[in-house]
């Protein structure tokens, strides 16, 4: 039987078992690129996706578990974006894709889907997090690398910059 | 000047001759990069670092390292492999420097045997200090080809041409021009090397030595960026290996004795691979492969060879028979200690350490009878196509290997292993293969950093001048074997081993593995100057090793340089005053003032203003190297006394990499340094029992998390007049020795064993 599942606004029919976690669906069946295989033990966060805006490993998600819910990945996030400040059209990419690569924000990059959509989840909840907030939020992703300063800094830069494009939206403004 | 005659054949960098010919050697002895590469035995070619010839592209044509196209813009064919350390950014900018290029018009290609140049692997920080003169002279001869057809083209002297931006131009006729494009577009240079280009002065830069910004980064930031676990071949079977969980001794492995099919039997399409020892499962889709490899009854044999504690690892150690080396002998070591007024002494253990990449390592292996292709992750595409000549039987011109990027590594963790099981399946399974390794058998069956013991001990005059230094080591080798015929030789890794059936071997003699010149006293000018080595076979009951980033470098520096702040002490002197009054140089000095300064450092004698209260705070100073750079750390740490938890607050680093290609790379890669620093220092152990290794996840192997990462302030000192050294490893033992020397000015307690973990610190504490 064909299991029904909606990934960044588009229903999908798989013929997959369901106790496939939703990482290998998302993977080998939709071939994205986002979400990786880091530990499958939900330790490290590199597979992380957003389900119904809150985020969750989907590397030990079994896509059976996931009916009715909206799955956001990397590839979406920029238009879970407009949708979220209901802008007129979808930004290439998210502020916190923008700010990683105003910062320099990143090594290897392997950790980056992790960080970058737990971080989109604390935004949407807390736009302006102290930097307390943000090391509590973000502690249960890994770096490797140890990029970790220049990433708070570039959340600390989306923040802002997704701040003032609210009060700019708020008061009827734009770009 | 820092120079080493002590008969270790090490030197420093050298300085350009501004405008002159370009300087291409090693800073380094070839050997000690030889050693570390693992291309051991096989001499390397200090000028392209090629250690491997034969169906590569010729290193002296200059097609083989560019192509100009018509649109005016260049493909610059690069053999060092992006390992997430930018190294895909600062050898374009090297060359479109040389070349009169904009970095918008040069880009390069994915590594890949026979068509991108053999330049060796990509280790020991050496991709710029090696690779990087060799991509300037190519530039450097692509430039002075493309001026002399311009010459042609426009009737006029290649001394009155000038080039900007690709567009060859008459000196006070600009309207008389030639684009690259124009002059060769996407036709073939066919033109030798001529060792007579002219290398630009390095005050006439305008790339190099800029920030300019990382070319992969915006693919990453973008989610378009594919990593080699994205990498999908049609037909592809998904594999799993099948291995006890977390590897035993080595040269003692595991040995099969009996593999149960049918229990995998109700899965469809599952099936098991088998050669020796080697055990292994595919089946058509992911998830199907990863149940088999969970379910499959495999009963083994495991020699229970290892250390039962690290504590008897360490007497194993120290009680083996060793082949010990005489590193450095100056002076007369035992008079003056006789004559010291303080002596500074202690013993010092270092565990081992894992690699521990990110992401779990994957490759894909298509072998068929007469060819074979192999897509992995990598250091060396060129020595990855020699193991898979060797595992399959096929010679290597019916071989291919293309790299593509994976996690960041830190050093040789298990790429080679993942990437010959893939060779190994797929010959057995007649499909290709992908073969993506789970974390426990990246966990538990890479080649680990070797663990270390060590006696310091420093000795110093009524002034605190020091005037005798003693560093007696420890530790096991690497181990491997090397395989094939002379001149085609590489370190064969365990899938590689089980596939041919050959045993490892004694390979002691062939490797820096362990204390140096460099990493082992350089900082300082000492007259009487004793280190030895005490070299231990791998084959007598160790973990399998292998170099991680700054191999040994920290354990060395974490006994020495709290020997160095001990001696301070005794002295009665600040120990930043007294790095200085004893510094080797004005490039030690530059990098240890620079730290100091940063950090705002007040001039005290360490533990002389313990805080009262749970909470203790300190500051740790100490620099150190891994080969030819200059690096320097200072740590502020809390160490919470109820929960033993130290926090490393604040780090400032600097590296002095001589000519620096590319400042907010370097501050980057000093930033992840000090992050890693911390981790090690702080909490990274390997475990193992008798028979295996027990850390086989990110909860049984702990790494710096994001709560815990320190503010760091990174400075990239800029010697523009110099040749380039390594910047990817160079502060890493500054910046864990820093946070051990603060610890001893939190609370007065000098720890003598890392990691610094909570029941560590309370036990110090305890006794104290």
């Amino acid at each position: 039987m064909a299991i029904k599942l909606t990934v960044n606004q588009r229903v999908h029919e798989l013929e997959v078992s369901p106790d496939t976690p939703l990482l290998y669906v998302l993977i080998n069946n939709l071939e994205l690129h986002g979400p990786r295989f880091g530990c499958g033990l939900a330790q490290c966060g590199s597979c992380s996706v957003l389900a119904d805006g809150v985020e969750i490993r989907s590397c030990v998600t079994p896509i059976g578990k996931l009916d009715g819910k909206s799955i956001t990945t990397f590839e979406g996030l920029p238009a879970l974006y407009a949708e979220q400040k209901k802008l007129t059209s979808v930004p290439e990419l998210h502020p916190l894709q923008q700010a990683v690569i105003d910062e320099q924000a990143t090594q290897c990059g392997y950790c980056l889907n992790g960080l970058v959509m737990k971080a989109a989840e604390l935004l949407s909840k807390t736009p302006e997090p102290s930097e307390q907030q943000i090391r509590t939020a973000m502690n249960g992703h890994l770096c490797r690398c140890g990029t970790y300063p220049r990433f708070m800094k570039a959340i600390q830069r989306a923040a802002h910059k997704m701040t003032l494009e609210s009060s700019s939206a708020q008061q009827g403004g734009g770009r | 000047m820092s120079n080493h005659d002590s008969g270790t054949g090490l030197q420093r960098r050298t300085f350009l001759k501004a405008g002159g010919a370009l300087i291409i050697g090693a800073a380094v002895a070839p050997e000690l990069l030889a050693q570390e590469g693992q291309a051991g035995g096989v001499p390397i070619n200090a000028a392209s670092g090629a250690a491997f010839s034969g169906f590569e592209p010729d290193p002296n044509q200059i097609d083989s390292w560019i192509a100009i196209h018509a649109d005016n813009t260049a493909t610059i064919f690069i053999g060092h492999h992006e390992l997430g350390q930018g190294i895909s950014t600062t050898l374009l900018q090297i060359a479109a420097e040389e070349l009169d290029l904009d970095m918008v018009q040069v880009k390069s290609i994915p590594l890949e045997t026979g068509k991108t140049p053999n330049q060796g692997g990509t280790y020991a920080s050496s991709g710029i200090a090696r690779g990087g003169p060799r991509i300037r002279l190519a530039a450097a001869e692509g430039r002075q080809a493309l001026l002399k057809l311009a010459s042609a083209r426009l009737g006029t002297p290649v001394e009155k041409l000038t080039v900007t931006s690709g567009v060859v131009s008459v000196v006070g006729n600009p309207g008389q021009s030639a684009t690259y494009g124009q002059l060769v577009g996407d036709r073939r240079f066919s033109v030798q090397f001529t060792g007579t280009a002219p290398i630009k002065d390095y005050r006439t830069h305008k790339i190099v030595g800029t920030r300019v910004p990382r070319v992969d980064i915006p693919a990453k930031a973008g989610g378009k960026y594919v990593y080699m676990q994205n990498v999908r071949v049609p037909g592809m079977l998904h594999g799993r290996v099948v291995r006890p969980r977390g590897r035993g001794a080595y040269y003692h492995e595991a040995t099969v004795v009996s593999v149960d099919e049918s229990s995998i039997a109700d899965i469809p399409g599952a099936r098991v691979v088998r050669r020796k020892d080697f055990v292994g499962v595919v089946a058509p889709d992911e998830w199907s492969a990863v149940k088999a490899a969970e379910r499959l009854r495999v009963t083994w044999d495991m020699p229970a060879m290892l250390p039962s504690s690290p504590e008897e690892l360490f007497e194993r150690l120290r009680s083996a028979k060793t082949d010990d080396q005489i590193v450095v002998d100056r002076g007369d070591v035992a008079s003056a200690f006789a004559g010291a007024a303080h002596i500074a002494s202690g013993r010092y253990d270092s565990p081992y350490q894992m690699h521990a990449p990110f992401g779990a390592h994957c490759a894909i292996a298509d072998v068929k009878a007469d060819s074979a292709v192999l897509i992995c992750s990598s250091q060396n595409i060129y020595e990855s196509r020699l193991s898979t000549s060797s595992v399959t039987g096929l010679p290597i011109d019916r071989i291919t290997v293309r790299y593509v990027e994976t996690s960041g590594t830190y050093g040789r963790s298990a790429h080679a292993d993942c990437a010959q099981s893939a060779v190994i399946m797929s010959q057995e399974v007649g499909a290709p293969v992908r073969l993506q390794f789970m974390r426990w058998d990246d966990h538990g069956w890479e080649a680990y950093q070797p663990a270390h013991t060590a006696d310091v001990k420093v000795g110093v005059d009524a002034n605190g001048k020091i005037i005798a230094y003693e560093y007696h080591g420890w530790q096991h080798g690497f181990g491997g074997a090397y395989v094939g015929a002379k001149g085609q030789q590489h370190m064969a890794e365990y899938a590689e081993l089980l596939a041919t059936g050959r045993k490892a071997t004694l390979n002691n003699g062939l490797r820096a593995q362990g204390p140096t010149p460099f990493n082992t006293g350089d900082m300082y000018a000492i007259p009487n100057w004793k280190i030895v080595t005490h070299r231990v076979s791998p084959l007598d009951g160790y973990l399998k090793g292998n170099p991680q980033r700054s191999p040994f470098d920290i354990a060395i520096s974490f006994g020495g340089e709290q020997t160095m702040d001990e001696a301070a002490y005794l002295a009665n002197l600040d120990p930043y005053l007294f790095r200085r009054q004893n510094i080797n140089g004005q490039d030690w000095l530059s990098v240890l003032d620079a730290v100091a300064r940063a950090a705002n450092w007040t001039p005290r004698r360490a533990a002389s203003n313990l805080s009262v209260g749970r909470i203790r705070r300190g500051r740790g100073i100490a620099a150190g190297t891994h080969l030819s750079s200059y690096g320097a750390a200072v740590a502020e740490i809390d160490v919470d006394t109820e929960t033993g938890v130290i926090t490393a607050k604040r780090m400032y680093a600097a590296i002095d990499a001589g000519q620096a290609i590319n400042p907010g790379i370097i501050e980057d890669q000093i930033t992840g340094q000090m992050c890693q620093a911390a981790s090690r220092m702080l909490k990274e152990e390997v475990t193992f029992s008798a028979t295996n290794v027990t850390s086989l996840d990110w909860n049984t192997y702990p790494v710096l998390r994001f709560g815990e990462a320190p503010e760091v302030t990174a400075i990239s000192v800029m010697r523009q007049d110099q040749t380039s050294s390594g910047a990817g490893e160079e502060c890493l033992a500054a910046g864990a020795a820093a946070i051990a020397n603060a610890f001893f000015d939190a609370t007065g307690v000098r720890m003598h064993r890392f990691p610094l973990t909570p029941p560590r610190v309370l036990q110090a504490l305890k006794k104290a």
